[in-house]
């Protein structure tokens, strides 16, 4: 199996020498296999969390209802385009194509395969590769946030600026969380090319554990877990996906920076965002999943890492990708804008930079020791991880501590339960305090209002007036023609009756 | 990246490629830059100079150094331009620049030194390159390991002092940055969000004020609510704002003008008399 994967194994070289159709061939497949996952991932997206909420979800367009994304598109091709008045017209042309481009653009260095033969020439599975591969998915993230910055500010409305400027604060913050977790992996396969990085975790290291051999984990999201989890974490928000959809929070906005279009130019908004799902899961699936090469079981097989299989075990694990971010938006609650902030800034940047200084010793230290990278890792990397991981979730819980005391005291029973220690009544102020009556209940409830527990109703004042245009009615019925009989004209007061 | 490999293999004469890629390039970039000079729109002067910039980052990868082009657009056009737009949009749109001169003949004086620096910069340039020996990035010069690897062995050896020295200089920046907009609040002076409501529920009024315009016939923040009985609700003025009367429809007089509460349904009997109600009397 080695022996074939090495073969079959793309490095740098194998690039930029391929005949000018195959590379056409690349360009369009990435871009037809780009427009069918966005159409794949919406009516996937929809019918996962259907069922996360006991529904069905979309079943009536095509077979099963899968082709329901299709005919949202054309629908939305077809509806008219609007040009806000105060639209900046050229730049509120450009927003929505500066977001679509790099969204494709980042795919064209995600390896999707080995070499393999295409019409009698051998290539790699990829568009192209450099020596800064992942550089170049990051600066199209980079370059996608412009798109957004300037649709909300090309609409000419306060809500899409305000909108515009949240989603771009959040992406700007979040990349960098992203750019460090990754900064491990590139310390440890030794390479920045996709390429490269996916040779790195071709074979586990060879352990021996009390005499016995065993074969160590290969992916980095086991031998860099902190750095996969922040990962994972960072492009959430990165891709302004729920539980970090603050800026277009569908439940709560309109929408954000992208409320006032419509038609062709929102389908490019959408289109993007749903590239840029499926982009970051494929660099999670790459960096840190294997890339291409068949998971475990499968790869005891001699053929998995050979031909065009590994295409199948790649879009495995980007759906499975996908999946997981499906599952995020349908189980966790939005977090609040500040939360979020502090989250990003203060948590998950400080977590990679120190983790990001253990891997670099424990680096120095294998190299020093004369220990295979994989051995220091399992010795050293593993346990740290754990530690500190457990220390985030210790301090987590350090930090709920008070309210946690209280749920708890609250299903007990206790009607303060945040601060037991204070008074439990707090005296009525203003002139709503009333002379106590005997029996009634005060009026400030421990500080909270409450309505008069000793109200009695005051009689009707229909019944009055009934009884009043009775009475009139008794003198001058014949004049009025004996119309008031029943339902609202019943109310009339005895003037206009008595006139 | 195939322009990349394909001047790499051209070794220190301008491949096709990049030849291709320059007489491309070039006059977009210098387009950028004059654009940017010449938009009276500060957002679009803006535009124009990230288009610059992505010119030069490719550029920068065409000449062997892909590393150089990707920080400058991670870094350059993804950070620092996205700083710079944030403080534009937030100035507001139509901030266009004032066409008026405060100082008399600057724009003559601008031109003809802005000319004659370019000239001199691209002299001393031109002067400087011509008939120089030009070695490609990738040999020994820069450890002979790649582009990268060459980048950081000389920026953590040789030029290592300077190095950090500038990325004190940055963190200076921002943290003075950060002093000078911080204000210093004693530690307990601001009240929590439970201790604002309780206070506010000890008050009378623990509900929301009553926004402006309610019941009016205006929704401008200066438009007071109008309580039921038709006077003006004082706890919905705007404070720092002068209230403005609106004027009210002439409240009814008799029983003629109030109608009776059938004529707010309306009638579709176009034969209806005249008389409130539409009813016969």
């Amino acid at each position: 199996m080695s022996v074939l994967a090495s073969a079959d194994q793309p490095t740098l070289d194998d690039f930029g020498h391929d005949v000018w159709w195959i590379v056409l061939i690349k360009i369009v497949g990435i871009f037809a296999l780009l427009v069918v996952m966005t159409l794949f991932a919406i009516v996937f997206e929809r019918k996962v969390v259907a069922r996360m909420q006991q529904r069905i979800g979309p079943n009536r367009v095509g077979p099963r209802g899968y082709l329901q994304s299709l005919a949202d598109g054309l629908k939305l091709a077809f509806k008219e385009d609007i040009m806000p008045a105060l639209a900046d017209k050229p730049v509120y042309f450009l927003a929505p194509v500066i977001a679509a481009v790099p969204a494709f653009l980042a795919f064209s260095v995600i390896p999707l395969g080995p070499t393999v033969s295409l019409f009698g020439h051998r290539t790699p599975l990829q568009l192209t590769d450099a020596p800064i591969g992942v550089l170049v998915v990051l600066a199209c993230s980079a370059m996608g946030v412009y798109g957004i910055v300037l649709a909300g500010w090309a609409s000419g409305s306060t809500y899409p600026l305000l909108g515009g400027l949240r989603s771009a604060a959040q992406m700007v913050s979040y990349e960098i969380a992203m750019g460090l977790s990754i900064v491990a992996v590139f310390l440890y396969s030794g390479t920045m090319s996709t390429s490269g990085i996916v040779a790195a975790q071709a074979h586990g290291t060879a352990l021996t554990f009390f005499g016995a051999h065993v074969t160590g984990p290969s992916w980095f999201a086991i031998l860099l877990p902190v750095s996969f989890v922040i990962y994972a974490i960072a492009v959430v928000g990165e891709t302004n996906r729920a539980p970090f959809d603050l800026p277009e929070a569908e439940s709560e906005l309109v929408g954000g920076f992208h409320t006032e279009y419509a038609s062709l130019k929102f389908a490019l908004f959408f289109l993007a965002e749903y590239i840029n799902m499926v982009t970051v899961s494929s660099l999670a699936a790459t960096l840190f999943l294997g890339g291409w090469r068949a998971p475990w079981p499968i790869s005891l097989w001699s053929a998995a890492n050979t031909g065009w299989w590994p295409m199948l075990w790649f879009f495995l694990k980007v759906v499975v990708a996908l999946f997981v971010f499906i599952w995020l938006r349908g189980t966790l609650p939005r977090l609040r804008y500040d939360q979020f902030m502090r989250f990003g800034w203060k948590v998950l940047v400080p977590t990679a930079l120190v983790w990001i200084l253990v891997v670099a010793t424990m680096r120095t230290v294998a190299r020093s020791a004369n220990l295979a990278t994989g051995e220091a890792v399992v010795y050293v990397g593993i346990p740290v991880a754990i530690v500190l991981i457990a220390a985030l979730l210790i301090g987590s819980r350090a930090s709920n501590r008070s309210t946690r005391l209280a749920a708890r005291e609250a299903a007990a029973g206790s009607i303060h339960p945040t601060e037991p220690e204070e008074p439990q009544v707090l005296p009525p102020a203003g002139p709503r305090r009333r002379p106590a009556r005997a029996g009634g209940p005060s009026r400030a409830e421990g500080g909270f209002p409450v309505p008069p527990m000793d109200l009695t109703v005051p009689p009707s004042p229909r019944l009055r007036r009934e009884s009043v245009v009775t009475g009139a009615r008794a003198d001058g019925a014949s004049e009025s023609g004996g119309i008031v009989s029943t339902g609202r004209r019943g109310t009339a007061t005895a003037e206009e009756d008595g006139q | 990246m195939t322009v990349l490999a394909a001047a790499a293999g051209t070794g220190t004469h301008l491949g096709g490629a990049e030849t291709v890629v320059f007489w491309i390039l070039g006059p977009i970039a210098l387009a950028g830059a004059l654009g940017m000079v010449f938009s009276r729109n500060a957002v679009h002067s803006a535009l124009w100079l990230v288009n610059t910039m992505l010119c030069l980052g490719v550029f920068y990868v065409v000449q062997q150094a892909p590393f150089l082009g990707a920080v400058q657009i991670i870094v350059y056009t993804g950070a620092i331009m996205i700083l710079f737009l944030f403080v534009l949009m937030l100035v507001g749109r139509d901030s266009s620049d004032s066409v008026v001169e405060t100082l008399r003949g600057q724009r003559v004086a601008a031109t003809v030194l802005g000319i004659g620096f370019a000239g001199l910069v691209g002299a001393g340039i031109a002067r400087a390159t011509t008939n120089l020996t030009v070695t490609g990035l990738n040999t020994d010069q820069l450890g002979g390991n790649g582009n990268i690897n060459g980048i950081a062995r000389l920026l953590f050896t040789r030029y290592l002092l300077a190095f950090e020295v500038t990325s004190a200089l940055l963190i200076t920046a921002a943290v003075g940055a950060m002093v000078l907009a911080h204000i210093e609040r004693e530690p307990g002076s601001r009240r929590t969000q439970k201790e604002l409501s309780r206070a506010r529920f000890l008050t009378d009024r623990p509900q929301t004020l009553p926004g402006p315009g309610v019941f009016a016939r205006g929704n401008s923040v200066a438009a007071p609510a109008l309580l039921p009985d038709g006077r003006p609700a004082e706890d919905s003025l705007a404070t720092g704002i002068e209230p403005q009367e609106i004027e009210q429809m002439p409240r009814p007089t008799d029983r003629a003008q109030l109608g009776s509460p059938d004529d707010a349904l309306g009638t579709l009997d176009p034969a209806r008399d005249d008389s409130p109600g539409g009813r016969t009397r």
